[in-house]
């Protein structure tokens, strides 16, 4: 649809912009503010320049959060991803079933955080959880608080159960897109499953993946409540990814300075890997058009 | 290039239909003609889609079958049936390239290399898509993707029939005389069997040799775009043919002798005695204009002048009646007769015509 | 319409096996905790079954009558539909700005508000802290509502754009000719047009405001104390309350479950921030 040009537009905007302003700018500055400060104690600050921030990069524990990160992020990334293409291409696609298929698939998502902690936090409890026992009962050692690879893939299992439905629901919205038309013109080609999938679905859902994608990486990236409630960033530090430490750091340790220089950088990394992928998204966008 | 023969075919979307409207095709008997050009014409819901896609496989008829040269494919699924389909908007793979699109259907079954090439490169000139074959197919026009999903069809040289969805419908006006023309030429150099859906008829009467019209799940007439004009064999046929459509009054009739409301007109043809609704039938282009007395005395409602033609809207006892004016003919406010030409003039009873013998 | 016998390409689900599969390993954790939350807490340290040997709704009932426990839902729900309702209001206007005109540094606004979706909410903890205590709104609702707009309205804002985009600008037009005034218009005639983006964009300001942690439990401590932060501290003396913390966490499926019935068909159109 043409836009038309109109200044007074800014009147619609204001609330939003009051609002989140509040909400982002005013504290923002404050950690900008801190981040350049240090503290005597009994609130009295004064100016350290960049300090904060060159300890924070050369800091070694934020150097293993990170790594714990990247590492987590990319792990989740190469399993939700494709395990989301394949259910989603298995969902029923109209009916009774179809309905209930959603309903059942979009549960996970709406479960508060830290109840899908808990949730396997018991599950993988060899004395009451059914995972926990029934691994024991095979004589597998297992156990997520003490072991740092059973942590690791405890959380791991509990993230692809809480978010894949989203790859899934995402990626069957695309799929329903695509018209029968190009169905019918496969098969008068001959074409075989594979290729239809490579050359029809894949193409058509390559918008959406990309969100999902997108989507994914950001909020794995700040995970905090889910390995929070399971391991408290155990065994150790095992599990600590980036926004627990930071919470560590801010609340726990009240160390305000190198705390609020973490999150900026935190805060720029995810800004950066975001505007990426926004730019390739809307590149595709204008190509369709 | 096959023979398509429809036995005993009809079609209902309900599962036990009872009465006849729940048929969205009714029984139908036909023979097409091997690689023939057909245009199957009609409105919105007359059930031509549905009728394509019994041909095509994606549908299976409720009842009876259909058969490519005497074999019968009624239950054949579409793979094995051989034919290609344009649909109502471009259906190419968008990540291949127009050579790619072209080559997939031939590589899908095996072919080899050379002979690919060669499919390829006759298909690509004969769809005039030569410059473009290294391009990727999404940034194309729609007519020229278009022309793609066309050539994927043909480049099987074993092809029986090309199947066509109203695939104009996406083009842009000036392109469609553009594509019309090049479908023509091109169904002429390689003589496949052409079935082209279509609501427009002027798409219908320029591409096809036989026009099949349908209205309601009834083929009405398959004729020549001539017969169809002269002779519609239904009053919908009339009607939905030309423009304006044939004129239909309804009427009496007694040997040679017809009873239009009133005025008698003598017919070229004689009748027997006729049971049921009598209509008559005659095409504003066999109506003449005259002078007052002349003629049968009609009241002029409007004059539309459309360059080649004059459109005269008039009313004669209050029913509409449309007449054409060649553009030379001056009108005067006098001439409010009309003179119907008795070789235009056909006679139908329950809306379809009667034959009468000749005088 | 065709009754086509078309096979949807490759893995047509000719078998409902894998999704069988699925759903099970998505249906089994809240299950267990279901099946926890009917039996008491001798029974599931003592014993481990499948289905409860005595089975008992005490765990239930203490939830229900405990006010510590039941406040925290009625906490929990109170900021959220506090933070749904501001969100939508404010971002009503604003997206259809955005839908319908240019406007000085409109693209870089827009994609502002994106960037505060991905902004991590653990960078937000100290600061929102240390404003909303100065301003005197700690451990208030309105606290939480209002700290969850920060990635709610942004959200909002798309999904709603998004929907927006689909109505025509010839339908306002011809309200504006038929002689309505701007409220009118909006909501008269287009609110009832956009009536499931809104629904969809409630529908996201409940998720994410109900299932978030971190925010919630930072800002509140009795007064506004959520669901979420009065179930990660059932530790007492005796030990963890497993029963009641897994009857909690049973309860705290229901207003999802509720919710996401009634927009199941435009979940995904709003997942993709309404661009699909």
């Amino acid at each position: 649809m043409k836009k038309t040009v109109n200044q007074k537009a800014w009147f619609l905007v204001l609330p939003v912009l009051l609002l989140v302003g509040f909400s982002a700018v005013i504290p923002l500055m404050t950690v900008v503010n801190y981040s350049v400060q240090d503290t005597f104690g009994n609130n009295q600050f004064f100016a350290v320049g960049l300090e904060w921030f060159e300890e924070i990069l050369h800091s070694e524990r934020i150097h293993d959060a990170l790594g714990r990160q990247v590492l987590f992020t990319s792990i989740i990334l190469l399993i939700e991803i494709p395990l989301g293409i394949f259910i989603a291409l298995h969902m029923p696609k109209k009916g009774f079933w179809a309905s209930a298929c959603l309903i059942l698939v979009a549960l996970p998502l709406l479960v508060p955080w830290n109840v899908v902690g808990t949730i396997w936090q018991i599950f993988g409890r060899t004395d009451i959880g059914l995972l926990g026992h029934t691994l024991a009962s095979f004589g597998i050692d297992y156990n997520y608080t003490q072991n740092v690879l059973d942590a690791w893939i405890t959380i791991i299992i509990m993230d692809v159960w809480h978010w894949t439905s989203l790859v899934v629901l995402l990626c069957y919205a695309g799929l329903q897109s695509i018209p029968s038309a190009y169905y019918q013109a496969a098969k008068i080609d001959q074409a075989s499953n594979w290729n239809v999938f490579r050359y029809i679905q894949l193409p058509k859902m390559m918008g959406v993946l990309l969100i999902a994608t997108l989507l994914r990486f950001m909020d794995s990236f700040m995970i905090y409540t889910e390995p929070m409630v399971v391991t408290g960033g155990g065994p150790g530090n095992a599990t600590t990814f980036l926004s627990i430490d930071l919470v560590k750091m801010a609340i726990g340790q009240f160390d305000l300075g190198p705390a609020a220089a973490f999150s900026l950088i935190y805060f720029l990394v995810i800004l950066l890997v975001s505007w990426a992928f926004f730019t390739i998204m809307t590149n595709i966008d204008k190509e369709e058009k | 290039m096959a023979k398509i023969t429809l036995s005993n075919l009809a079609h209902s979307y309900i599962e036990n239909p009872k009465a006849k409207e729940d048929y969205v095709l009714k029984p139908l008997n036909h023979e097409w003609d091997d690689g023939a050009a057909y245009a199957l014409l009609g409105p919105s819901g007359c059930g031509k889609s549905t009728l394509l896609n019994i041909i095509s496989g994606i549908l299976t008829p409720s009842q009876g079958s259909i058969l490519f040269n005497d074999v019968d494919v009624t239950f054949a699924d579409t793979t094995n049936r051989n034919i290609a389909q344009v649909f109502q908007f471009p259906v190419v793979y968008d990540t291949m390239t127009v050579r790619q699109n072209l080559a997939f259907p031939l590589k899908n079954r095996g072919a080899k290399e050379e002979y690919i090439k060669q499919r390829v490169g006759s298909i690509a000139r004969a769809i005039q898509v030569e410059d473009i074959l290294d391009k990727k197919a999404s940034g194309l026009t729609a007519d020229a993707k278009q022309k793609i999903s066309l050539g994927r069809g043909m480049v099987r040289e074993d092809v029986n029939a090309i199947l066509f969805d109203e695939p104009l419908t996406v083009i842009d006006p000036h392109m469609k005389w553009e594509l019309r023309t090049q479908l023509k030429a091109l169904h002429k150099e390689l003589k496949h069997t052409m079935i082209f859906v279509t609501h427009d008829q002027t798409e219908a009467l320029t591409f096809a040799d036989k026009v099949v019209v349908m209205n309601q799940g009834h083929v009405l007439q398959i004729g020549t775009p001539e017969e169809l004009f002269s002779k519609p064999a239904h009053t919908f046929v009339g009607y939905f043919i030309g423009s304006p459509g044939m004129n239909v009054f309804e009427s009496k009739v007694n040997g040679n002798i017809a009873d239009l409301q009133g005025t008698e007109i003598k017919l070229n043809k004689t009748y027997k005695t006729l049971n049921g609704k009598v209509e008559l039938g005659i095409r504003p282009e066999f109506i003449e204009l005259c002078e007052e007395g002349e003629g049968i005395n009609v009241e002029i409602m409007r004059v539309e002048d459309v360059a080649h033609h004059k459109i005269v809207r008039a009313k004669y006892n209050n029913k509409k009646i449309n007449i054409i004016v060649p553009e030379d003919i001056k009108i005067t406010p006098s001439m409010n007769s009309i003179k119907l030409k008795p070789e235009g003039i056909n006679v139908y009873v329950d809306d379809w015509l009667v034959q009468g013998e000749l005088l | 319409m065709n009754n086509s016998k078309i096979k949807t390409g490759f893995f047509s689900s000719k078998s409902p096996t894998i999704m069988l599969i699925y759903i099970i390993f998505l249906m089994l954790p809240v299950y267990w905790l279901f099946n926890m939350s009917l039996k008491t807490n001798e029974e599931i340290l003592g014993t481990f079954s499948l289905f409860p040997n005595n089975l008992t709704f005490q765990n239930y009932i203490v939830i229900f009558t405990d006010p510590s426990w039941y406040w925290g839902y009625i906490n929990s729900m109170s900021y959220v539909v506090l933070n749904t309702i501001i969100s939508i209001t404010v971002a009503l206007p604003a997206a259809y700005a955005f839908s319908r005109y240019k406007f000085l540094g409109d693209k870089h606004l827009f994609f502002w508000l994106l960037t505060n979706r991905m902004a991590p909410p653990a960078v937000f903890a100290l600061p929102f802290f240390q404003l909303y205590s100065s301003v005197g709104l700690f451990d208030t609702h309105i606290a939480v509502a209002l700290a969850h707009t920060l990635f709610n309205v942004p959200l909002s804002v798309w999904i709603l754009e998004g929907f927006m985009r689909g109505v025509p600008k010839e339908i306002d037009e011809t309200a504006y000719i038929d002689g309505f005034s701007f409220f009118a218009f909006f909501t008269k005639i287009f609110t009832p047009l956009i009536a499931s983006g809104i629904g969809v964009a409630a529908f996201f300001c409940f998720m994410f405001s109900w299932v978030e942690l971190l925010l919630s439990r930072t800002l509140t401590s009795v007064n506004a104390k959520s669901i979420a932060a009065t179930m990660t501290k059932t530790v007492s003396a005796s030990g963890v309350d497993w029963g009641v913390l897994a009857a909690a966490g049973v309860l705290t499926l229901i207003p999802g479950a509720i919710v996401i019935y009634f927009v199941r068909n435009h979940i995904a159109k709003g997942l993709s921030l309404g661009r699909v």
